[in-house]
Formats: structure tokens, C-alpha cells, sequence
């Protein structure tokens, strides 16, 4: 355990071109993957929660079941349509970053929607009347109160970043782990595991492990900074 | 405060977009070539592939996974060549037509690893046949890829030739692990059993517990390399140029030298054999 | 143009799980007055308050305004409730939100959100964050928040309940001022001394029936119904 502590140390002091490489990638697909997933997760998520319409709950508990849709299924789903021998073969994604940010994508936006609807109808439930009297409805309601709970927001977002990050199952169906190209930190721990080299892939693990210990970190501060501003 | 927001999400965006469409932005001339995970992990490519790119400008990307996928791959049009250790299946893929042509390239060898204390008492035989009806016999653990990969269908094909129906003998001594070569190492580590594996995977494996080399030298155990190009005919969107030059270089003389010239600890790996 | 009011009340009845809130309600509320809806806990004011306010859609008879509530046209109306819901910026903020979404023009919003602030005396606390103001100043927001709209009849759902004698006073006197600068206020309190300073005329409900409707003078010196009688002595029960 602590050869690996230490190796994870010296992994990052080295800086070593091939890891930085290998987490920057990790990020800009993980990143990519959560901002896309917003653009599609927080209207979904806002519109169920103050909408009302037949069929309204069973979508929900359809949302919630997706939530533990497995990667592994996702994967193949995403790899059967990139495929040049799949409907979206044109593309040219398949074993490309591309892919793996679709796949994420698709992975994290059940999450993200479901906290995000959850949040938004707490929220109208204190709001509605007060919004109902000032004329806002709809669209207008909805936009106000996300912007008025960003900060738990933030908790949704991380939570699917979290998810986006530590997945393997798909990332490696539809990336391909090629090296330099596709290969990010949980598949580099996965192809260090099955070579038999442990302490290198433990060493990456507690890396990977870090790097979301921090940005869970600087969220919290930012989330009690504006609770103290904001109220 | 809105326009903070504005602009973060402007950000958002165009991190999508260029994560989106790098790969069409690449510059770069590339072939993707779908190969084992045997062949990957031995460090091969590594090696051998910065070579070629020097020589040519052309990138190869290396999609790694097991026998049945690669040729899979390849079936579907998702990469330009397929280099695989599998004879029969190679030559039906270029009999159905998926495939242009079969070029042979190189070989390695199995090894039979197996523990230190050797219940079948195997060490030292040459012959691989003899080897496994031993344990057999003695019904020692035994760990098999069961992942239809090259090394999988090779196992079959030794356990065939010690006159054995293993799927009809076999017992609970014979476990069908389904991973890959790797894996199923740290799995015949942990159980102390007997299994076949390429020698490259062998040596740099590091997790080896109680586990030694038992047989080797059988020509039996050779496993011969075989290269192909994706058929342009079936999957138009195939660089076929740039594939049949990834393929003439491999079996030049100047890519035999270079596959000749890689070692692990001083070990020759890969034996080059084209012959035109 | 014709006014809002008079507001007409048509045998208005509300009935939810199962239980009947308001039965029967029929009067006519006209510019002029300051009405007071008074009564008991759960009498149903609160209920016929956002009735009236569109809020509450009644389960039975008709809400009639003089001039019906076109959609995106500036709300004639505004309301205050008992506990003021603010969003998470700050004081001014929530001002010009309520301005924005009333449709007024960007160049104005500003000007009239800080006058509104100005006149209920929240000037100093402006850019502070309006949810950590105290119960009076955010309620005091609230009235500056419906002030800025301009509205012809404002609604107030017992706004005093929560705060305390100083800060009543001082939500009392503003809502005096917005009767002053010509807006009709109409507000519900269980608070005989506060319908005694504040009405013009009582609307007495009880049990989710219009018991009286009369003059504050009147009502409180003779009340014509013995419920209206018992609730000013203090022996009709809370419930």
C-alpha cells in the first residue's frame, strides 16, 4: 500500500509525459461528457418537475430505474451504432475520444436529470406560488429556478462527473484503448491489471481517486461560500 | 453573475465540440489496425510501430482485443488491417471474402507455465501431448482462456492432439475463465495451476507467484502471425492505401529485421518467417 | 381604461380532499375601501384570498373581474404572503425580477426597482442578499417588491403574523402608503385590533362561509351575526 502511495507521488512529480497525457485526456472526455450531459439533463430534469401531464410518473420512474442502466450495455449500444457496419457508421467515431464522450454522455444524463428534477421540484414547491403571482410560468419558472439552485446543481453535476470518470466497461468497448489516442486512466488501470503490473495500476487508482477527492472538495467550499452569501 | 454563467457554458460547447471532432481535425495520416491483446501487451508494437511511422508519416492505431473481436473488427469495416494468430479462422475470413489477402508474418511460441511443485510431474518432458494427458491423469487445476482467442483455439487444438475430447472430459480441474491471457495468469497464480500461455505475456508478467516455466520447444507450440487487409470492396471507407503500405513494410525485409530485433530481457520474441 | 375592479364574487365555493373549505361566497369588492378579510384560523381566508388572486381556481361559481386578466398583459394585481419567498440574489435583484417579468422595459428597471426600495426603507441593504435579510425587512422587500408593479388591487395574506410589534408597524405603514398612492388593498388577519385599524370594511368569514359584510364601524359595534358577535368577544374557538 504504501509503495503505491509513494508511486502514485512519483507517478505526478515525474510528470512523465505519457501519464499527463493519459489524464488530460481523462478530463477533456469526462468534462466534455458532463457539460453535454447538462445541455441535455438540466431541461429534462427542470421540465418534469414543474410540468404536469399524463404519464408524468411513470416517466420518472423510468428516469430513476436509468440511473443504473450498466455501462457494459451502454457500451455495446453505442458501439453497434458507430459502428461502419451501424446506422451511424458515416461518422467515422467509433475508436475515437468522440465515442467515449457519447457513451459517457448517455450514462450520466438519468443521473443528472433525476438530482436535478428533484432539486428543481423542492425548490417550486417553495416557489410556486410566489412565481405564479408574478406572472412566470413555464419556461421562465423553470430557467429562474435553476439558476436560483445552482449550488445544488453543482452536487448533481458532480455526481455525474464522478460517474463519467470512474466508468470503464463502455469507454473500452467504444474507445478501443488505443494507445495515445483513446486511452484514459481507468483503462490504463484495467490493461496495467490484467498485464499483472499492480503497484502501477494501484498507483493510478489512488491518482484517479485524488483528482475527484479534489474537485468534490472545491465544490464543497464553493457551496458553503454561497450558502454563507446567498442564504 | 449571468454572464459568468454565459461564459462557462459558451466554454462547455466548444470543450464538446473539439472533443467531438479532434479526431476528423487530426492532421495526421493513420491506419487503424485491430490485433490481439497477446500481441499488445508483449510490447511488440511498441517497438515496432514508431519505426514504420518514422519511415512513412503514417500513425497506426492499435485496437487490442481478443481474436474473435479483431476479426470482428474487421468484418465490420471498423479498421483497415487485421493482424491475428489464428490460421483457420484468418483463412476463412479472406474465404468470405472480408479479407484480401492472408500474408504470413511471424511466429512465437506457448509455453506451458505451471507451479513450482508440478503435481503432474511434467517439468522437463518436450512433449506438449504427453504434458497434458498428465494432467489429465492427475487431475491438476488447469486454467483456460475460454475467450476464443488465438491462444484458446491453440489450447484446443493440443488438448485434440493428446487424443483428449476436453469438452467432454473434462472436470472440475478445468477451469474455463473467459479472460484474457493476462487475467487468467494472475487467476492460474492464485489457483497454482497449470496453464497455456504466449511467451511474451509469460515474460513480462509480473505477478508469478509460485508459477515456472513446464514445457517449451514442442513445435507443436509454435503460433504463427498472420496480416491481412480489410476488403475496400466490402467496406468502402477502408484507406487501403495506406493499409497495403503498413502491410508491405511488415513483411519487407526491413520490417522482418525490425520484428527480429525486439527482445525481452534479452529474449528474441517474435521469429519473422514471410516467405513470398 | 376601464379598471380591474369592481371584483365579482359569485356563489364561489372551493372543496379539496374530500373536505368543503368555502361554500357560497358572493360579494362584490370595489376600489375605494381598504377591505379586511377577517376570521378564525382556517376559516378559509387564505383560500378565497387566492381565489380571488387567480392563484386557487373555486370548485364552484364564478371569479369576475371588471376587465379580465389577458396572458402577457402587465398584472393588474399583485400579492403578498404571510411568509415572503425570496429568490437567492440580491434585495434590488428581486425587485427587478418581479419588474422584468411584469414585461417592463430594461431602461426603467432600474430606476423604479431603487425607488420602490427607497420608500419602504431598504436602501441601505439593497445589494444584500435578500434571503438573509431579517423576517421584517424581507417582508418589507415583499411590499417593495408589489409596490414597484404598480398594481391596481394588492392582496395581502396576513402579512403580519410572523413579525413582531415594531416590525408590524412598519409593514403597516407602508401598506398604508401604497393605499395612498391609489392602490386597493385587500387583506385577511385574524387580528381584531389590526381589522379594527386598518379596514374599511369587514368581510367576516366563518367555517368557509360569508358570515357579514359590512362597514368596520358597524361591524364592531353591532355585529349583525351572533358568529361575527362571538369571534369579537374572544369565545369563538380556533378551529
Amino acid at each position: 500500500m504504501h509503495e503505491a502511495l509513494r508511486g502514485a507521488f512519483a507517478l505526478v512529480l515525474a510528470g512523465d509525459a505519457k501519464l499527463l497525457e493519459i489524464v488530460a485526456l481523462s478530463l477533456e472526455v469526462s468534462l466534455s461528457a458532463v457539460a453535454l450531459a447538462c445541455v441535455l439533463a438540466l431541461p429534462l430534469g427542470a421540465a418534469l418537475a414543474v410540468t404536469r401531464f399524463p404519464g408524468r410518473q411513470s416517466l420518472i420512474v423510468l428516469l430513476n430505474a436509468f440511473m443504473g442502466l450498466p455501462p457494459v450495455v451502454v457500451g455495446l449500444a453505442v458501439y453497434l451504432l458507430l459502428s461502419r457496419a451501424g446506422p451511424l457508421g458515416p461518422l467515422g467515431l467509433l475508436f475515437t475520444p468522440g465515442a467515449m464522450v457519447i457513451a459517457q454522455t448517455l450514462l450520466i444524463v438519468p443521473i443528472i436529470a433525476a438530482l436535478v428534477r428533484q432539486a428543481v421540484e423542492d425548490a417550486w414547491i417553495e416557489y410556486q406560488e410566489q412565481l405564479r403571482s408574478l406572472g412566470v410560468n413555464g419556461v421562465a419558472a423553470a430557467l429562474t429556478l435553476l439558476w436560483d439552485i445552482r449550488t445544488s446543481l453543482l452536487t448533481a453535476v458532480l455526481a455525474g462527473f464522478g460517474r463519467a470518470a470512474a466508468e470503464v466497461g463502455a469507454v473500452i468497448m467504444v474507445g478501443g484503448n488505443i494507445d495515445g489516442v483513446t486511452r484514459v486512466m481507468t483503462t490504463t488501470i484495467a490493461l496495467e491489471t490484467s498485464k499483472g503490473d499492480l503497484p502501477l495500476a494501484l498507483s493510478l487508482g489512488i491518482l484517479l481517486v485524488l483528482l475527484v477527492l479534489l474537485l468534490n472538495t472545491a465544490a464543497f467550499v464553493v457551496r458553503e461560500a454561497a450558502q454563507r452569501r446567498y442564504g | 453573475m449571468g454572464m459568468i454563467f454565459k461564459l462557462v457554458a459558451a466554454a462547455a460547447v466548444c470543450l464538446v465540440a473539439l472533443a467531438i471532432t479532434a479526431p476528423a481535425l487530426a492532421q495526421q495520416r493513420f491506419i487503424t489496425v485491430a490485433s490481439t491483446t497477446s500481441t499488445e501487451q508483449s510490447g511488440l508494437f511498441g517497438y515496432l510501430l514508431p519505426v514504420f511511422e518514422k519511415k512513412t508519416g503514417i500513425r497506426v492505431r492499435v485496437v487490442a482485443v481478443g481474436t474473435g473481436q479483431a476479426l470482428d473488427i474487421g468484418r465490420r469495416g471498423d479498421a483497415d488491417v487485421v493482424f491475428v494468430h489464428a490460421r483457420p479462422l484468418e483463412e476463412k475470413f479472406v474465404a468470405e471474402g472480408f479479407g484480401v489477402r492472408r500474408f504470413e508474418v511471424m511466429y512465437n511460441d506457448f509455453v506451458l507455465i505451471g507451479p513450482r511443485a508440478d503435481a503432474a510431474k511434467v517439468r522437463d518432458t518436450r512433449d506438449i501431448a504427453a504434458a497434458l494427458a498428465a494432467i489429465k491423469s492427475a487431475q491438476a487445476p488447469f486454467v483456460s482462456r475460454g475467450d476464443k482467442s488465438g491462444t484458446h483455439f491453440a489450447e484446443l487444438a493440443l488438448w485434440k492432439a493428446a487424443g483428449i475430447d476436453i469438452v467432454k472430459d473434462k472436470g472440475l480441474w478445468y477451469r474455463d475463465t473467459g479472460q484474457g491471457m493476462g487475467p487468467a495468469l494472475n487467476s492460474a497464480a492464485a489457483m497454482n495451476a497449470y496453464i497455456l500461455s504466449d511467451r511474451a505475456t509469460w515474460l513480462s508478467f509480473r505477478n508469478r507467484a509460485g508459477l515456472v516455466i513446464a514445457v517449451e520447444g514442442d513445435s507443436r507450440l509454435f503460433n504463427q502471425y498472420g496480416i491481412m487487409l480489410v476488403n475496400p470492396q466490402k467496406h468502402p471507407s477502408v484507406k487501403r492505401e495506406l493499409g497495403q503500405q503498413f502491410i508491405d513494410w511488415v513483411i519487407s525485409p526491413e520490417g522482418q529485421k525490425s520484428i527480429a530485433a525486439y527482445r525481452i530481457g534479452g529474449e528474441q520474441l517474435f521469429f519473422p518467417n514471410y516467405r513470398r | 381604461m376601464k379598471t380591474a375592479l369592481p371584483l365579482r364574487l359569485e356563489q364561489v365555493g372551493f372543496a379539496a380532499g374530500g373536505r368543503i373549505i368555502l361554500e357560497k361566497i358572493s360579494a362584490q369588492i370595489g376600489p375605494g375601501p381598504r377591505t379586511i378579510l377577517l376570521g378564525a384560523n382556517g376559516a378559509g381566508k387564505s383560500v378565497l384570498m387566492r381565489i380571488c388572486h387567480g392563484l386557487l381556481a373555486p370548485s364552484a361559481g364564478t371569479v369576475q373581474w371588471n376587465v379580465p386578466d389577458i396572458a402577457g398583459a402587465p398584472r393588474r394585481q399583485a400579492m403578498v404572503f404571510q411568509r415572503p419567498v425570496m429568490l437567492r440574489r440580491s434585495a434590488l435583484d428581486n425587485v427587478s425580477y418581479a419588474l422584468k417579468a411584469a414585461g417592463v422595459a430594461r431602461k426603467e428597471r432600474a430606476g423604479r426597482a431603487r425607488r420602490a426600495i427607497e420608500q419602504v426603507g431598504l436602501t441601505q441593504l439593497a445589494a444584500h442578499s435578500a434571503r438573509v435579510l431579517s423576517g421584517g425587512e424581507q417582508q418589507r422587500l415583499a411590499l417593495a417588491r408589489a409596490w414597484a408593479l404598480r398594481p391596481e388591487v394588492l392582496f395581502l395574506d396576513e402579512p403580519t403574523a410572523n413579525l413582531d410589534p415594531s416590525a408590524t408597524r412598519e409593514v403597516e405603514a407602508i401598506i398604508e402608503a401604497i393605499r395612498q398612492a391609489g392602490t386597493k388593498i385587500v387583506m385577511s388577519t385574524h387580528n381584531l385590533g389590526q381589522a379594527r385599524r386598518l379596514g374599511d370594511e369587514v368581510l367576516f368569514l366563518h367555517q368557509g362561509r360569508l358570515a357579514e359584510h359590512s362597514p368596520t364601524d358597524r361591524f364592531f359595534a353591532s355585529p349583525a351575526s351572533p358568529e361575527a358577535a362571538a369571534f369579537i368577544k374572544g369565545e369563538l374557538p380556533w378551529a
